[in-house]
């Protein structure tokens, strides 16, 4: 093993101990630039109109929660591509089960969250006991679940009861109820990292499972309870995106793409695709930039389909600007 | 037979009995046996050297003891009680640490965290940041090591010495009674060693059962005082230090006489022309390299880790080029700017780690043999199978010639031995016909015998016309196969000196005595 | 006599070990795909017939067969190309709209499509060897953007025809021939790019290279191979196979947008189910292809046990599991 013993200076020390995840500079730099190109070429109302400043952070909110889950998952050396199909699956039952009816509200809330412990739960299974590399896992979970889906609902299903739309559309005080529950999921997610034993043993798993298997730990756990948090969040996600869409529908996970953006806001944050390294403050920095593109494009009426062409290229090159400097050579 | 050689029992030592006793024990691996009703005793206080070449059951043996195998028969017994251990956390809470060759460590994770992995003190699931900090501030003052390193550092930023140190303190964290180290001194150098020593020492004064394994019988004879020989899983003899000589414990280990170490130099009428000059070469690491190398010279590079020998072959190879300066293979000032180019050029690179930068595990022999010529030839060029039209049995010859030890070439190479390994490293560059060698760590964790005869092959080459620059730290193969030695220091080539000089000359260029600038920190990588 | 019946069931016993030593080098694949082909033909007598199996069964999985191919070679070297899937929705709904129905347009069409193919897959291989981005990223942000790309040039409803000469790849037979009966043309290119692609792959020192990548990327840096040239040209190639699999599937097919859906994901599985590592250093063009051939022959006889279309998905999903599971099972086992 080959470690270069060229020491840091002390004040690289200071400020590595800050720990500012780069990817906040990223922000400033294109929120600022969004801004100059939404008063040239728009009305500039991105800066001044703070109904549509408060809408940036609210299309971070359905990607931001799936993100904080996929960073557990990413921090363990694995991933979990079924997120979308998760989030598909809540909303449709959720408007399913609710049909419009406030009584059925908790019923509706406990299933899927049982569905998404249970999708989270076999992915983290098949990975640690079957041995299965996690891309094809929940890449096979995903087909799974579709097929099943697709052969189930075809279309909006049920709708939700006003009562539930609190969760999308409220406020307490200025700020937005969403805003509240992805900085508290946010949070929860640091807090559990950083200053809790499972947090410490994911770290350690997903770094070198076999130094972590070796101190004792149950990795297998470890996975597949990261596993499980992650599928949670996305059911968190889906149900705040049906209480926006008032009802559900089969495709509201893969329209939003939010298996590769979870995964890529994830990265562009800081934490390595291997594991070991990051956290979630650096993948909200990462979703807080979609969101400000989203909302630039918006203001500056680009066409639906060439925001998705755009979409594909950000990413690729978002990730691109921070591969670059790393010397391995990759997959 | 060497009278001198004494039984244990009549061994001079205050404790009557053991910490630590492995009696009969017996491991069988699919087609090996790999231990044979081996039994050794292993006492408080005391330095117990364990020795003998690839393959004799040195691992084998630590790893059992240490809880990572369960042998077939045998028992072990720590302070006269017999134990079992299914798996080495087991071990470790007994009181019985290893650590290996290979650092264990989470290189993003801070030195407390590292240390404290799946112990850390917590309440309700929940951390407590300071007292782990402190639980391991307490530990590094025991060791004596507080000054060096500090429980919020991030590992990565440490030098490997002070990671040795941190999987040391990681060891003895459980209360360890028997500190078992496999390998411990492969990755520094002599000035770190000596680090390691004191560090050993103020160990053993706790009371504690130090084991180690080791290659470097120089080491060996240091700090050691007791010396267990194994040969082909077999308990040879315990012997005190003081009763013997390193060419006692070659006699044990290999069964033979090894008179001579190392082969002779080079005659002055070997040495040819100059084949590479490097002239005011720079990089982002390296400044103002000047160096020639001949036809005929093995040319040994030294240096303390990190002085920039392993970039400077990096830089020589295009693998980390040089962005100033100028570079000429046999009189062509091209710059090398990839590895395809400098293999072109007639250059070949053993590295350092041949696990992860020199062999190609899941292929067989025969195809990592001819990687380097294919990689030469077109893209599309046709695959000839055995280095045809060069010569019908080119990946036979050259096995027979380095000397692998195999059954079959379509063996995939993870399989091989790691003395066998390096050699087919070895035989792909001979198939490229290379002219410049470039040897990284030619014999990092090597047996005895192995070793030798990889030393034969370099001095056989550079019989045949072959240049050759090695990079080494282990002193004494620096000292004894080279005909000329550059300094490295921060990057630069800070002297010259010639063949076999001392030892200590060698230390007081590595250490940057031009500049006048020691200091432990500096040993520790903190400047 | 007694000698003699010794004699002959000792040699009757070494043939006997002799031929098994060989039969447990046959690849698994073979037998599996065998053995669900036969139970399809069981289940649909159409499936007996000469026309049964060259016209209809091979002309179908012919596609598919293509585009394994080049996904293999781009596993093997360590990556994945998620990308095709859009490339062939790119190629059907984008051919569709520069022929309008002229049948002069056909061969410049096919031309554009190769080009494009080259592009995207110079674009994937670059972007995974010089801006180091995990070839996962890089080829799933293509998928998007590609599929973008068709949905902006389309406004989301394609219109626009097939002539017949374009749909000749896909559709076309060659007729009267003996034994076979009809022979499509879609094999033939099968036949063709197989051939072509077993040499370069197994006999020329592009294939060792790319296993060399796919196993220690690092080492072959070191041994000179020059990766960013390897790795390109395994997504290159890649791209333009699922060029040439989107005419043929453009032959005989609908024009829609979801033509390509989740085509990437079974050219992995059946890379895999041929036995493909998925983490690299080890593959096979005749594996990939009969890996191919099983998944159809699978999706076959799950239609023919009535099982509804979407648990296609389901079930292969848990195909592909099961494949890796027991690539992985058996890898630990030989250790």
């Amino acid at each position: 093993m080959t470690i270069s013993a060229v020491p840091t200076s002390g004040v690289k020390q200071w400020l590595r101990s800050i720990r500012i995840p780069p990817v906040f500079y990223f922000l400033v730099i294109i929120f600022v630039g969004g801004a100059a190109l939404d008063l040239i070429f728009a009305d500039g109302q991105m800066v001044r109109n703070q109904t549509i400043l408060t809408n940036i952070f609210v299309r971070s909110v359905a990607l931001g929660i799936v993100a904080i889950g996929q960073t557990f998952v990413i921090l363990g050396a694995s991933i979990d591509l079924s997120v979308a199909l998760v989030i598909s699956i809540t909303s449709v039952m959720t408007s399913y089960i609710m049909q419009g009816d406030p009584a059925n509200v908790p019923l509706a809330i406990l299933v899927v969250l049982a569905i998404g412990a249970t999708t989270g739960l076999v992915n983290g299974l098949i990975i640690t006991k079957l041995k299965v590399n996690a891309f094809i896992a929940t890449l096979g979970t995903t087909l799974i679940l579709r097929g099943i889906l697709n052969a189930t609902f075809t279309n909006f299903e049920g709708s939700v009861p006003r009562s539930f739309e609190y969760f999308g559309y409220e406020k307490i005080g200025p700020i937005p109820v969403s805003i509240i529950v992805l900085v508290a999921v946010t949070l929860v997610g640091w807090f559990i990292l950083s200053r809790t034993k499972f947090g410490y043993q994911l770290y350690g798993t997903g770094g070198n499972v076999d130094v972590a298997r070796l101190s004792g730990l149950r990795t297998d756990r470890v996975i597949i309870i990261a596993h499980i948090i992650c599928s949670l969040t996305a059911v968190i996600t889906g149900l705040f995106l049906v209480s926006r869409l008032r009802a559900g529908a089969p495709w509201v996970g893969t329209d939003g793409v939010y298996d590769l953006e979870s995964v890529a806001t994830t990265v562009i944050g800081g934490t390595a695709l291997a594991g070991g390294k990051g956290g979630v403050w650096g993948t909200l920095g990462g979703v807080l930039i979609f969101g400000v593109i989203d909302t630039l494009f918006n203001q500056l009426g680009i066409n639906p389909y060439m925001k998705n062409i755009l979409r594909g290229a950000i990413i690729v090159l978002a990730v691109a600007s921070y591969t670059i400097r790393s010397k391995r050579e990759s997959a | 037979m060497n009278d001198k050689n004494l039984d244990v029992s009549e061994a001079t030592t205050a404790e009557a009995q053991p910490l630590l006793e492995v009696r009969n024990i017996t491991k069988r691996f699919p087609g090996v046996l790999a231990l044979d009703k081996v039994s050794v005793k292993f006492y408080p206080g005391e330095v117990h050297a364990v020795v003998g070449e690839n393959g004799a059951g040195k691992s084998t043996l630590m790893k059992i003891v240490s809880g990572a195998y369960v042998p077939d028969s045998g028992d072990i017994f720590l302070q006269g009680e017999k134990v079992h251990f299914a798996h080495p956390i087991q071990a470790y809470k007994k009181g019985v640490s290893i650590i290996y060759q290979e650092f264990n460590l989470l290189p993003e994770r801070t030195v407390a965290q590292n240390i404290f992995l799946g112990r850390e003190p917590a309440r309700v699931g929940v951390i407590d940041i300071p007292q782990l900090n402190k639980m391991t501030q307490d530990l590094l003052r025991d060791m004596g090591v507080e000054k060096l390193i500090e429980p919020t550092e991030q590992v990565s930023s440490l030098s490997v010495a002070a990671q040795q140190i941190v999987e040391i303190a990681k060891a003895i964290s459980y209360d360890s009674k028997v500190l078992i180290m496999d390998e411990p001194t492969a990755s520094l150098t002599s000035v770190e060693v000596k680090l390691l020593d004191d560090l050993v020492m103020r160990l053993k004064a706790k009371g504690m059962a130090i084991i180690f394994i080791s290659h470097r019988l120089v080491e060996v004879f240091e700090i050691a005082e007791k010396i267990t020989v194994l040969k082909d899983g077999q308990f040879v003899n315990t012997v005190n230090k003081a009763d013997v000589t390193p060419t006692d414990i070659v006699t044990m280990m290999v069964g033979r006489e090894l008179d001579q170490f190392f082969p002779p130099l080079g005659l002055p009428e070997d040495l040819g022309e100059v084949v590479l000059r490097v002239e005011n070469a720079s990089n982002d690491f390296l400044k103002d390299i000047n160096l020639e190398l001949r036809k005929g010279e093995v040319l040994g590079v030294a240096g303390l880790q990190g002085s920039g020998r392993t970039e400077l072959a990096q830089a020589l190879f295009g693998v980390e080029p040089f962005k100033s300066g100028e570079i000429q293979i046999h009189g062509n000032s091209r710059p090398v700017k990839s590895p395809f180019y400098a293999i072109s050029q007639g250059m070949g690179f053993v590295t350092e780690d041949r696990k992860s930068e020199g062999i190609f595990p899941q292929q067989p022999i025969r195809d990592n043999i001819l990687m380097a010529i294919r990689a030469l030839q077109s893209v599309f060029g046709l695959v000839r199978k055995d280095g045809v039209p060069k010569s019908k049995n080119l990946v036979s010859t050259l096995s027979k010639k380095v000397d692998v030890r195999t059954d079959s070439y379509d063996r995939e190479v993870q399989f091989l031995s790691g003395g066998n390994q390096q050699k087919v490293v070895l035989a792909k560059w001979l198939a490229s016909d290379a002219s410049i060698f470039i040897f990284d760590e030619p014999t990092r964790g090597i047996d005895v015998e192995a070793k030798a005869s990889i030393h034969e092959i370099i001095r056989q080459l550079t019989k045949q016309g072959v240049a050759v620059m090695m990079i080494s730290s282990e002193l004494p193969e620096i000292i004894g196969m080279s005909d000329r030695v550059l300094v490295m220091w921060d990057g630069k080539i800070t002297g010259e000196l010639p063949s076999r000089s001392s030892e200590e000359e060698l230390m007081l260029m590595a250490t940057g005595h031009v500049n006048n600038h020691i200091s432990t920190n500096a040993v520790a990588g903190k400047e | 006599m007694t000698t003699t019946s010794i004699t002959n069931s000792s040699r009757a016993a070494s043939i006997l070990s002799n031929g098994w030593v060989l039969i447990k080098k046959i690849p698994p694949i073979y037998p599996i795909f065998f053995v669900i082909f036969i139970t399809v033909g069981i289940l649909n007598p159409n499936y007996q017939t000469m026309n049964g199996i060259f016209n209809v069964f091979l002309r179908r999985a012919s596609p598919l067969a293509i585009l394994a191919i080049g996904q293999m070679i781009v596993l093997a070297s360590g990556g994945f190309d998620l990308s095709v899937g859009s490339m062939i929705t790119f190629v059907v709904v984008g051919s569709s709209m520069l022929l309008s129905n002229d049948p002069q347009k056909a061969y410049s069409t096919i031309a554009i499509m190769m080009v494009a193919g080259v592009v995207v897959g110079l674009i994937n291989g670059l972007t995974v060897s010089v801006f180091r981005v995990p070839s996962l990223i890089v080829t799933l942000g293509m998928l998007l953007l590609v599929k973008g790309v068709v949905m902006y040039w389309s406004g989301g409803a394609p219109k626009g025809y097939f002539t017949d000469n374009y749909r000749w790849f896909g559709r076309g037979t060659i007729d009267n021939v003996p034994i076979f009966g009809k022979f499509p043309i879609a094999l033939i290119i099968l036949l063709v790019i197989s051939v072509l692609a077993w040499f370069i792959f197994h006999r020329t020192n592009f294939g060792k290279q790319i296993l060399a990548i796919g196993d220690n990327v690092r080492a072959s840096q070191l041994s000179g191979v020059r990766v960013r040239l390897v790795r390109t040209t395994a997504f290159v190639i890649s791209s333009v196979l699922a060029v040439v699999s989107g005419v043929l599937i453009g032959g005989y097919g609908g024009i829609s947008t979801n033509v390509g859906n989740g085509l990437e994901f079974q050219a992995v599985s059946a890379a895999v189910i041929g036995g493909t590592l998925l983490l690299g250093g080890k593959g096979s063009v005749p594996n990939a292809i009969f890996g191919a051939f099983t998944l159809e022959a699978l999706f076959n006889l799950l239609n023919l046990l009535g099982l509804p279309k979407p648990y296609k998905d389901a079930v292969q999903g848990i195909i592909i599991i099961g494949a890796v599971a027991y690539a992985a099972f058996s890898t630990r086992k030989k250790r």
